[in-house]
């Protein structure tokens, strides 16, 4: 980036990532850089980083894609070029972390793919086959003598059995690792049917009998792929949103080498003793103690803290804190597994573990449902070849036509139908689902659990309007204002967030860690803490308050004091209201000290709030609260929530929380509302009722069908139509949950 | 009726590039980005196609 061009407040930064090394070289000799993108929501992001990367001289290609937001950029020349498109998304606003395309989810987007291509080839084989099996129904067979019918069958059989062979692949591959591990599950029946479906049909055909279900079968595995692979599409984009956060999270350490050089190192290579230097902003990825630089450490995403603490030289930092004000050198004492960030990840992963692993209603009714479908077909057989007296061929044809009949094509549809469009109302929404039964457990939630800090809160500073002393008037704030814009510092950005219009400052100079200054001709004007302003707490009288401050010092006038706050979110007494309207118990579990707790559980008329609480305390409670049988619903963003994410019975989290907690989280919501809370349990209790009906559906086609089938009466055509007829129901009761969102939501667009 | 021994071939045949015509969609990663794809279609400058025209000037050394 030239420096001519207009730069975003706080000037030309380096590039946050060293991607150099993940530059790799193209076939035609050209270079290529992947990049995950954070923060892409629309077509305009795609168009302004494409567009403002083709503006970059050198640049040949830039193609972004929103499903999976990476962006791919290539070029002929130097690897280093690779920090000035680093340097150019960045300026546009968007976080980039780069990546090998290789260790990234190749298998997920294969298999999705293969189950596209069977799909496609299930497609083509289920129109074709019918279109001849109409024919036949129509009676083509019975004009012409049966010499057309079989033709007709044949050129069914050879366009049905490579099609199955061929789309049925996943199905046999899963019942197959089933039937080894001893278990049955939905695929078992699913293979045993359509595999015997075809046999029988090509054992029909080749005596030239009646009894031909080459359609049945291919239309089954059509309906059953299309199941499968909205099923892989809603867990695929659950996984790879988890998978960028995890990239997003990884960030490379500078460690400062003896001869005073600086090396980009992972975290987890960096041996204790070492120095590493943090930048103002950074995040610090390693525990150490302040070797020299003294400056503001951020420590609300570990223990909820709102009020930024001083570091000194000696001070011990830790990992996941963030350094706001100043550049620190640390010495490392601990990395990777031994800091307090691996600690809680640890404490998670334990409270994880512990939770008893939901079982989804697909899943249970699964177990039950193929015993009971290979029963039924075998007491067929054995029913009409012992008691009923048929030929042992024509009670097999039976049996077979109770497996084809029951094959759990409505089943298999059920839930993926309602989750994909729960999940796409949701995206709407810009809540984004992560897990695929966290539509179960939200709808049987019936406590929710908020933390305080940047969940029921806006997580950052804002300035107090009201704080201002009167007589000091406005013209003291847009000085500060002005001053304020001139940095980078998270009070400063609340001073300009107040005050859009004030245009910066010239000339201002930031002492780091202690605050702005700007020489005027009468003195300095001063912006920044109390002790680097000399002010005594007898200065600053009365107004020595709660939270973060700023003073504002001119030269001859009585300094000025700026309080901030951790704001609420705009909704949150409405959603709380409203959530124990509709019967459910809330609680606030906050790290933060009592008072301020205690202040906002009163505003937000929560009963049963605790403050102080540890990471493990926050568990414990969840702990008793399960144990008591409820059903929790946690919704917390800092680190030391992350346990306690993974320990509630279902979890959300917002988008501005940290990166682990968003992995911990079942559901990432985005915005500044907490309104989405509401939305989700109302998602979750629809699409809950929705499934449930599917279910019904699907059983009370099986209890005509099977009769039917058991007495003999199921012929192709019947069971072509039947099936397709549960199917299409299933898929349309599914469509209910898109309809209702046109109606109630109309303000959804963003 | 033995018409049916060309049309159903040709019915076929008709089929079979359909399909053909969708795998290859699919192999050519027509498939890999729907949603941006339905972004894309309302930028207004059609001049976006990747590698149609490469630019050779190398990269500022700075």
């Amino acid at each position: 980036m030239s420096l001519a061009e207009p730069l975003p407040r706080g000037g030309a930064e380096p590039p946050s990532v060293d991607a150099t090394a993940y530059v790799q070289l193209a076939d035609d000799g050209g270079r290529r850089l992947h990049l995950l993108v954070e923060g892409v929501h629309c077509g305009g992001c795609v168009r302004r980083i494409e567009r403002g990367l083709a503006e970059l001289p050198g640049v040949e290609e830039a193609r972004l894609n929103l499903t999976t937001r990476r962006l791919t950029v290539g070029w002929h020349g130097e690897r280093r070029f690779a920090g000035e498109v680093v340097r150019k998304v960045e300026g546009l606003g968007y976080r980039v972390v780069p990546y090998e395309p290789s260790r990234l989810t190749a298998d997920d987007t294969r298999s999705e793919k293969e189950l596209l291509r069977c799909l496609a080839v299930a497609g083509f084989a289920a129109a074709n086959v019918m279109l001849l099996s109409i024919a036949v129904w129509a009676g083509a067979g019975e004009e012409s003598g049966s010499a057309l019918r079989d033709m007709l069958h044949w050129f069914s059989a050879l366009i049905a059995l490579p099609a199955i062979a061929y789309a049925g692949r996943p199905f046999f591959r899963s019942a197959l690792a089933a039937l080894k591990a001893r278990s049955a599950n939905m695929d078992v029946p699913i293979s045993l049917g359509v595999l015997l479906a075809a046999g029988m049909s090509l054992h029909e055909t080749a005596t030239g009998g009646p009894h031909a279900y080459f359609d049945s079968a291919v239309t089954l595995l059509f309906f059953l792929l299309v199941g499968r692979y909205l099923d892989r599409r809603a867990r695929g984009r659950a996984r790879s949103a988890a998978e960028r956060l995890l990239a997003l999270g990884a960030q490379a350490v500078t460690v400062l080498q003896d001869d005073g050089s600086q090396l980009l190192v992972p975290p987890e290579q960096v041996a204790p003793g070492a120095t590493v230097l943090v930048a103002a902003g950074e995040r610090i990825a390693v525990d150490g103690e302040v070797a020299s630089g003294s400056s503001e450490i951020d420590s609300q995403l570990i223990t909820g803290e709102t009020l930024l603490q001083a570091a000194g030289p000696g001070a011990r930092v830790f990992a996941g804190t963030t350094n706001v004000s100043a550049p620190l050198r640390l010495t490392v004492t601990a990395t990777g597994e031994k800091t307090l960030l691996a600690e809680i990840v640890r404490l998670m992963e334990c409270a994880e573990q512990r939770k008893a692993r939901f079982v989804g209603l697909a899943d249970r009714l699964s177990r039950i449902y193929a015993p009971v479908v290979h029963l039924a077909a075998l007491g067929a057989f054995l029913g009409w070849a012992l008691i009923g007296g048929l030929a042992w061929q024509q009670a097999l044809l039976i049996a077979v036509a109770v497996l084809i009949v029951t094959c759990p094509c409505a089943l298999g549809l059920a839930v993926p139908a309602v989750q994909v469009m729960a999940s796409g109302r949701l995206m709407r929404r810009g809540i984004l689902l992560k897990s695929a039964t966290a539509l179960e457990r939200l709808a049987e939630v019936d406590t929710v659990v908020f933390d305080k800090t940047g969940t029921l809160t806006e997580g950052r500073p804002e300035l107090r309007r009201e704080a201002p002393p009167t007589g000091t008037g406005d013209e003291a704030l847009s000085e500060a204002g002005a001053l304020a814009a001139n940095s980078r510092h998270p009070l400063a950005r609340a001073l300009v967030r107040a005050l859009p219009d004030v245009p910066a400052a010239e000339g201002v100079v930031e002492v780091p860690g202690c605050g702005l200054e700007r020489l005027t001709e009468a003195g300095p004007v001063r912006l920044g803490n109390r002790r680097w302003l000399g002010l005594d707490d007898e200065a600053a009288g009365d107004d020595a308050g709660e939270g973060p401050e700023l003073w504002l010092c001119r030269p001859g006038r009585a300094p000025v004091r700026f309080a901030f706050e951790d704001r609420l979110r705009s909704d949150a007494a409405a959603v709380v209201a409203e959530l124990q309207r509709r019967g459910l118990a809330v609680e606030l579990l906050s790290g933060d000290r009592a008072p301020t707790v205690m202040a906002v559980a009163g505003r937000l008329g929560i009963a049963g709030a605790q403050a102080g609480l540890t990471p493990a305390g926050k568990v414990a409670r969840l702990e008793a609260l399960a144990a008591q049988g409820r059903k929790v619903l946690m919704v917390g963003d800092g680190l030391n929530d992350a346990p306690a994410l993974a320990a509630a019975s279902v979890s959300l989290s917002p988008s501005s929380a940290i990166d682990i907690s968003q992995t911990a989280a079942d559901a990432v919501f985005q915005g500044t509302r907490l309104d989405p809370v509401l939305e989700v349990l109302e998602v979750a209790r629809r699409a809950e009722a929705l499934v449930r009906q599917n279910f019904g559906l699907a059983i009370l086609y099986n209890l005509f069908a099977v009769p039917l089938a058991v007495a003999g009466f199921v012929t192709p055509l019947i069971a072509a139509v039947a099936m397709s007829c549960s199917s299409l129901t299933v898929i349309g009761n599914a469509l209910r949950l898109g309809l209702v969102r046109r109606r109630a939501a109309p303000d959804a667009a963003r | 009726m033995t018409v049916l021994v060309y049309l159903i071939p040709i019915a076929l045949f008709l089929g079979l590039l359909g399909l053909g015509a969708f795998l290859w969609a699919l192999r050519s990663g027509q498939y890999d980005d729907l949603d941006g794809a339905a972004q894309r279609i309302l930028f207004d400058d059609e001049d976006d196609a990747p590698l149609e025209e490469p630019r050779r000037e190398p990269p500022p050394k700075d």
